[in-house]
């Protein structure tokens, strides 16, 4: 295996992105930052690789567009996945450890803001006896949440104090849509909406895109003396029917999480678009209590479509760089109800 | 003030799906009226039955009946339905295990009220009237009364005929926005203006605008005011009629290319017979009426021969 890092991180969160459902124009920002990053020109990039959903674009072959931000003359080693920035970065370092390149930018866009976000990834679904009843994502999610409760896994409380939490962290986050805590006793005396749902259990819609750089051995530390290593990478799925799942319980993240060698990991920052699923993710990980859980605030207080699982990666990152941490863990998740988790642990030490 | 312009788009279409054995049967069933579910290697009893075993990974061959009154195994609150669910006013989502049945099935339930639905509640399916072989033959599920005793699975009591295919109707809808230099270019011509953009590092010159130049990816900041002249670089003759087509064929689509454009773009030929058109051939817009003028390419009803002389194959075999 070749020994590869996460050299550079560019996000953009936001409520509504004034702008084309493309985002080329939100993309040449992000990727100038990566340049200044790296101090790479885009002829130093090896792979590009994007993630992005034309039904979130209402266009077909959206991403084709979005390869106006990188130039293409001359031509570049480019592909995409219909999946999160996080499964774009998973064909990266395949394609770095096949040695065919020794770094890659991967990024992803969405503008969820364009149609009803939550109906829209009823296509997700089962197409037979699942989309055809177009059941929306907060449904799913709900469904979930009110699983756990009946089967005495979590309760309200511990889903308010997941948000309340979030809610405080985000507050140090520029990019972060919803913050400012409260109480969790406030937080719970709020309306139930998609009952047993709270509004601030739920994901705001977000839109955005985000950048990760990746390099492999002394690619890596030409950038930074304290690259985020890739200690470890898997993914896993689970049914997509609901029915045959239990789901208080995330099979695929335990997997993942099993896969990787989570021993000493200091911040996780966990990909949980409902509050419910942090306490889900924690227990399948197996998480410390000490372990720091989403310090960015999470996918609670801002969750743009294709790019928020990768922005954990990135985050994860970041603790790294900084110094803040030496081990870090990066989680990533798709389709209704946690059904696919990807786990990503970085280490400062080589 | 959103500094773009945007409308309204609705994408729509039909995904036309063949079924194969398990779900057509299980679809055969709802169209009878009745419930099929699939019995895996563990001895559960799954609806819909899964295509293959959980376990074994073998395709699913024992099929039993369920009943049709079940138990809400969880359930949440719909109170802003969206377009396409069963039911267009608030209701809940359940997992509901059908007597018989050891893993639930998910649809909608008929309830006022999150006041009136609890886990635990005894639920049956309400049909609906005209039934095609499809999962929304059952309209949703209904509040019942206690059983007093839940029925067995048993085997299938008639042949069902195996439904082969469905058409899944899919139809979202946006607000669709334009970049900030497509709306530029959109908002020059509902002033009768062609405005493209110059990328500052290549000098390429992009007509509609695009965010980024795509050679180099820098940002395209200069406006260009462009005329309404240009060169046809290449096109076809559409002979095919389709949905949604506003003139009788055979007519030309063509790419024309603007004098000073480094980009052709896409319109249609017209006041010439379509077998005449010819690349290089000189072209001039026509514009309609300028009381119709929106923020829309059509203003331009399409573009004429000028009567020039042909373009030289050099002046664009660059831009084809
Ligand atoms: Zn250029």
């Amino acid at each position: 295996m070749r020994d590869v890092a996460v050299v550079g991180f560019a996000q953009r969160q936001m409520q509504d992105f004034d702008g084309s459902p493309t985002c080329v124009e939100l993309l040449v920002p992000l990727f100038a930052e990566c340049y200044e990053q790296t101090g790479w020109t885009r002829r130093d990039v090896g792979f590009w690789c994007s993630g992005s959903s034309d039904y979130l674009a209402g266009r077909s072959f959206s991403f084709v567009q979005a390869v106006d931000a990188i130039g293409v003359i001359p031509p570049v080693n480019e592909s995409h996945v219909e999946m999160d920035l996080a499964w774009a970065m998973y064909e990266a370092w395949l394609k770095i450890q096949t040695g065919e390149v020794d770094t890659a930018l991967v990024y992803a866009f969405g503008k969820s803001s364009a149609g009803v976000l939550r109906r829209t990834l009823s296509l997700q679904l089962e197409p037979y006896t699942m989309t055809p009843i177009w059941p929306d994502t907060v449904s799913l999610a709900g469904l979930q949440a009110r699983a756990g409760i009946d089967a005495g896994v979590w309760d309200e409380r511990a889903m308010a104090e997941v948000a309340n939490r979030s809610l405080t962290d985000a507050e140090k986050n520029e990019y972060a849509v919803r913050k400012g805590g409260s109480s969790v006793d406030e937080l719970l005396a709020r309306p139930v909406y998609a009952d047993p749902l709270r509004k601030h259990d739920c994901a705001p819609v977000t839109d955005g895109a985000a950048a990760l750089v990746l390099a492999a051995g002394d690619r890596a530390r030409e950038v930074t003396d304290r690259p985020a290593w890739i200690r470890s990478l898997a993914h896993f799925v689970d049914p997509m029917s609901m029915g045959t799942r239990d789901l208080t319980r995330s099979p695929s993240a335990q997997r993942a999480g099993e896969a990787c060698d989570l021993d000493g990991v200091e911040v996780a920052e966990l990909h949980a678009p409902f509050s419910h699923q942090e306490l889900v993710l924690r227990r399948e990980l197996g998480l410390a209590d000490d372990v720091r859980v989403n310090p960015s605030g999470g996918a609670l207080t801002s969750n743009p479509m294709f790019s928020a699982g990768g922005i954990r990666i990135g985050e994860a990152a970041r603790r790294i760089w900084s110094g803040e941490a030496a081990r870090t863990l990066g989680h990533a998740t798709s389709g209704p109800a946690l059904q696919q988790n990807l786990v990503c642990v970085m280490g400062a030490d080589h | 003030m959103a500094r773009t312009l945007s409308a309204p788009v609705t994408v729509a279409f039909d995904y036309t799906r063949s079924t194969g054995p398990v779900l057509g049967r299980f679809l055969g069933g709802l169209r009878e009226g009745v419930v099929v579910g699939g019995r895996t290697s563990d001895g559960r009893v799954v609806v819909p039955p899964p295509e293959f075993d959980p376990v074994t990974h073998e395709p699913t061959q024992d099929f039993v009946e369920v009943a049709d009154t079940g138990t809400v195994t969880s359930w949440t609150w719909v109170p802003e339905p969206v377009k396409g669910q069963p039911l267009d006013r608030p209701f809940a989502f359940a997992l509901v295990t059908l007597d018989g049945a050891d893993a639930p099935l998910l649809h909608a339930l008929d309830v006022a009220s999150p006041a009136d639905v609890h886990t635990g509640m005894r639920v049956r399916i309400r049909w609906r009237e005209e039934r095609t072989g499809d999962i929304t033959d059952i309209a949703c599920f209904e509040p019942a009364p206690d059983a007093a005793e839940v029925a067995a699975p048993r085997e299938p009591l008639r042949t069902i005929d195996p439904v082969t295919g469905i058409v899944v109707p899919v139809e979202l809808d946006y607000l669709y926005a334009a970049s900030p230099e497509e709306s530029l270019f959109y908002t020059s011509l509902s002033q009768g203006k062609l405005v493209g953009q110059r990328c500052p590092r290549c000098g390429k010159v992009y007509i509609p605008p695009r965010s980024a130049c795509p050679s180099d990816g820098t940002p395209t900041t200069d406006e260009v005011p462009l005329p309404d002249t240009g060169t046809v670089t290449t096109f076809c003759i559409v002979n095919v009629p389709f949905l949604g087509q506003r003139i009788t064929p055979p007519y030309v689509s063509a790419y024309v290319l603007l004098d000073g454009a480094d980009i052709a773009f896409l319109h249609l030929i017209l006041d010439i017979p379509a077998e005449e058109v010819r690349m290089g051939m000189r072209v001039k817009a026509v514009w309609k009426p300028e009381s119709e003028w929106g923020t829309t390419i059509e203003n331009i009803s399409h573009f004429a021969p000028t009567g020039e002389p042909d373009a030289d194959y050099d002046t664009y075999k660059q831009h084809l």
